[in-house]
């Protein structure tokens, strides 16, 4: 049989070699400890449409994620979607911010784009942002897109084409 | 009709065998947690099966870990290319490491590494009579031997498929980035993006700790259940090795489906 020293030795580095590869698992794998630690608000936001938004997706502000998709919800009320946002306590922005629905390239993920506006006043733990634009929905796009040429074929005035797709297509989205 | 009458009396047999065995198996494990109680005050004892079933199963862990790692980074830049996405490697490497690879083959491997050696100690032990032996002078066997033996597998094998993943995902950057040249920039950035602790690594190490429970447990059990003969025992390591396996296959379908549906 082994020395009592021996083995304790050997179970500690094999203890230590475990703990370690959690830790680069964690950290560099991972990347823990860049946001999870830090201290967050959270700030509602209400779209006509969210699109293929998820939870966790990023919110990026000028292209820096400062924050997470908390949670998403459905207002039955004004049958919109009551997205919550964490933001990290490092950034504040101003009361008046805009955010917006966005795609990461073509066919990427979803995100919550954040345009900082010019109020004083900074936004706090349980506002709501009042300026909002839903996802570009590809297939209002498209359809929108057919009628206005529709239109422009039968000779109509240009005006004709843009009044149908109701609701949530990318141009009518603040409110 | 006597055939039909034969066939449902087999079947019958066979049902009430199998839930036997496995109430048998339960109860064994409920006697093994509430005997526990000694192996954590004389913790030497864990420490040194812990030497046995992970420090010993380092070597062969490690060396797969790099080369699942490895064959990942070759598969995935294959395939990753020909869609122009090639900087996405470290996503595919890490994640499929993490959640899947890394704690089903360490499961894999602890089984056949270390479950085979547990359940063929115990059955010779038993076969022995070294057991009996124990209890002749009042040491309970269960407390003694089985125990320390279960918490050391439990204990090991989360940190056996930690181990794993890391060296996988160092095989993977050393193919991905060294050898092919994909931009080490890319590759650890768009992995950290992608990979979240709790999502991801966590849920990986409650699957490993889940197979590190299983796999000791019929180790254990099948040891302790063995006939006492030479023939007995290797039969009962060969059934840890294959039942042990299916149940991690098994096991490892049913949390998958638990934790990442929908997400």
């Amino acid at each position: 049989m082994m020395k009592r020293r021996a083995l304790d030795l050997w179970v500690g580095v094999f203890v230590a070699i475990g703990l370690g590869a959690l830790l680069f698992l964690a950290l560099k794998v991972g990347n823990l400890g860049s946001f999870s630690a830090a201290k967050t608000y959270l700030v509602k936001a209400n779209f006509d449409n969210i699109g293929g938004l998820k939870k966790r997706a990023p919110v990026k502000s000028a292209g820096v994620v400062v924050g997470r998709v908390e949670d998403i919800g459905f207002d039955t009320k004004t049958y919109e979607a009551e997205v919550t946002l964490s933001i990290d306590s490092r950034y504040q922005f101003p009361k008046d911010t805009s955010a917006k629905i966005l795609t990461a390239g073509l066919l990427g993920e979803q995100y919550v784009g954040l345009s900082a506006g010019g109020d004083t006043a900074m936004l706090k733990n349980g506002d709501t942002l009042k300026l909002t634009q839903s996802a570009v929905v590809l297939e209002n796009l498209i359809s929108q897109f057919l009628f206005s040429k529709a239109a422009d074929g039968s000779g109509s005035s240009s005006s004709g084409g843009n009044s149908n797709s109701s609701g949530n297509s990318s141009g009518k989205g603040s409110k | 009709m006597t055939a039909v009458l034969d066939f449902l009396e087999n079947l019958g047999a066979r049902a009430i065998a199998v839930v036997d065995r496995l109430g048998f198996a339960t109860r064994f494990l409920l006697l093994t947690l509430r005997n526990s109680g000694m192996c954590f005050r004389r913790f030497s004892l864990v420490l040194r099966e812990i030497y046995y079933a992970g420090v010993l199963s380092l070597i062969i862990i490690l060396v797969s870990g790099l080369f699942v790692g490895m064959v990942l980074g070759l598969q995935g830049y294959d395939t990753l290319e020909r869609y122009g996405s090639s900087s996405a490697l470290g996503v595919l490497v890490a994640l499929s490491l993490v959640r899947e690879l890394g704690p089903v083959v360490s499961g894999l491997l602890f089984a056949s590494r270390a479950g085979s050696a547990i359940t063929a100690e115990i059955g010779l032990m038993k076969a022995t009579e070294q057991l009996a032996a124990m209890e002749m002078m009042a040491v309970d066997p269960i407390a003694r031997v089985i125990a320390p033996r279960f918490w050391a597998g439990v204990i090991s094998m989360p940190l056996l498929a930690a181990m794993f993943s890391a060296m996988g995902v160092f095989g993977g950057y050393l193919v991905g980035v060294r050898l092919i040249g994909v931009d080490a920039g890319s590759f650890w950035s768009q992995m950290q993006a992608a990979v979240d602790f709790r999502e991801d690594i966590l849920n990986g190490v409650i699957k490993s700790l889940v197979f590190g429970i299983a796999v000791t447990w019929i180790a254990v059990f099948e040891g302790y259940d063995a006939p006492p003969t030479a023939e007995g025992v290797s039969g009962a390591t060969t059934r840890t090795v294959v039942t042990s396996s299916l149940s991690i296959l098994a096991l490892d379908f049913i949390l998958t489906a638990l934790m990442f549906r929908g997400a």
